[in-house]
């Protein structure tokens, strides 16, 4: 096996740039709660109370994947 | 990190623009550690318990004052208090558990709602300026009494097995995947479910806090010389974020508030 060398390294935080590619997936996704509850708000409005209720519980589903990203470096960091 | 390296904004005296200072005194860790008050038998009492116990002061007078002699035609303090039962009561417990199970849980969820939404509001008014919540033995204190709650809801209405089943999601149908998915249902109900609805709280006032502290220390940094300059935009900013600040405690509270009652509301589900 050859000997370990060190082509890139990353110096400075690395929590913020995990936290960074953390903030993808969630982003997305709220994207998507909020788009498609708007869309079916606004092909059912007597459904909008539903909607909205259901809306935020999956945005708070959604949202804890990026938060656990916020605790994790204090969890885990040094 | 200790008690004494705890800096609010107006401690810093780091300005921009002056020789030989120091640099951007960013927030942190140490803006949540306070310095204890004063000392009861080995416990440290801080600003932050001192501003939980003022929410129960606070949150117990204005419910007694409203509801203490209640008038079959609401005088203003009343109403305003019904409105603010009605809202969990018809928006979220009437929705998630339903009309005829949920009524027992009013109370409680009513109480934990205001309790939260209050705890969050300390961010924004002055002299107080810090939430509660993001303080993480608050969220988990609360998060824990809902896990035991709807925990033992669960094994009181099925029985043992029965709670187990209700638990691992487990469904006859399923054939050779009943395992997995039985693992993995037991996994995120009963492990996850109570770490992120403390969680979800606590991040979430903690970033905000962060960010309004960032802005205010910000704020101050730049009033020198040219940088008098950018002091309008970060005070600018300091007020956004005070706004989107009052309209996140009010949906997480509303949240926290939300998923208790879907967790009780799987609980007394029939299993499958």
């Amino acid at each position: 096996m050859a000997a370990t060398e060190t082509l890139a390294a990353v110096s400075g935080s690395l929590g913020s740039i995990g936290y960074g590619l953390a903030a993808i997936g969630p982003g997305i996704g709220i994207g998507y709660i909020f788009g498609n509850g708007v869309q079916a708000m606004a092909r059912q409005p007597e459904a909008t109370g539903l909607i909205r209720q259901n809306m935020i519980l999956g945005f708070a589903f959604c949202e804890a994947l990026a938060l656990i990203g916020i605790v994790m470096p204090f969890v885990f960091g040094q | 990190m200790s008690a004494a390296d705890q800096m609010l904004a107006l401690d810093t005296s780091c300005k921009i623009f002056v020789d030989g200072g120091c640099g951007f005194q960013s927030p942190g860790l140490h803006s949540f550690i306070f310095k204890p008050m004063f000392t009861v038998g080995g416990l440290e009492f801080n600003k932050p318990m001192l501003l939980a116990l003022l929410t129960t002061l606070v949150l117990c007078v204005f419910f007694w004052k409203a509801f203490a002699n209640p008038k079959v035609v609401p005088g203003k303090l009343q109403m305003v208090a019904e409105s603010g039962y009605d809202f969990v009561r018809r928006g979220i417990v009437y929705e998630t558990i339903g009309k005829k199970e949920g009524e027992k849980y009013v109370p409680f969820l009513v109480a934990l709602f205001f309790f939260i939404w209050l705890m969050n509001i300390w961010s924004i008014i002055p002299l107080a300026q810090f939430p509660v919540t993001s303080i993480i033995a608050f969220p988990a204190g609360l998060a824990i009494m809902v896990y035991v709650t709807w925990m033992s809801l669960t094994f009181k209405r099925h029985g043992f097995v029965g709670g187990l089943k209700n638990l691992t999601g487990y469904q006859k149908g399923l054939g050779a995947v009943l395992p997995l998915v039985m693992l993995i249902e037991f996994f995120s109900n009963v492990l996850v479910r109570p770490f992120t609805h403390a969680v979800r709280l606590f991040a979430n006032m903690f970033a905000g806090h962060l960010l309004i502290v960032m802005f205010t220390i910000a704020t101050w940094f730049f009033m020198n010389g040219m940088g008098w300059l950018y002091t309008p935009v970060a005070f600018v900013m300091v007020c956004v974020m005070i706004a989107f600040e009052l309209f996140i405690q009010a949906v997480q509270a509303y949240v926290f508030v939300t998923l208790s009652a879907s967790y009780i509301s799987g609980a007394l589900e029939e299993a499958h």
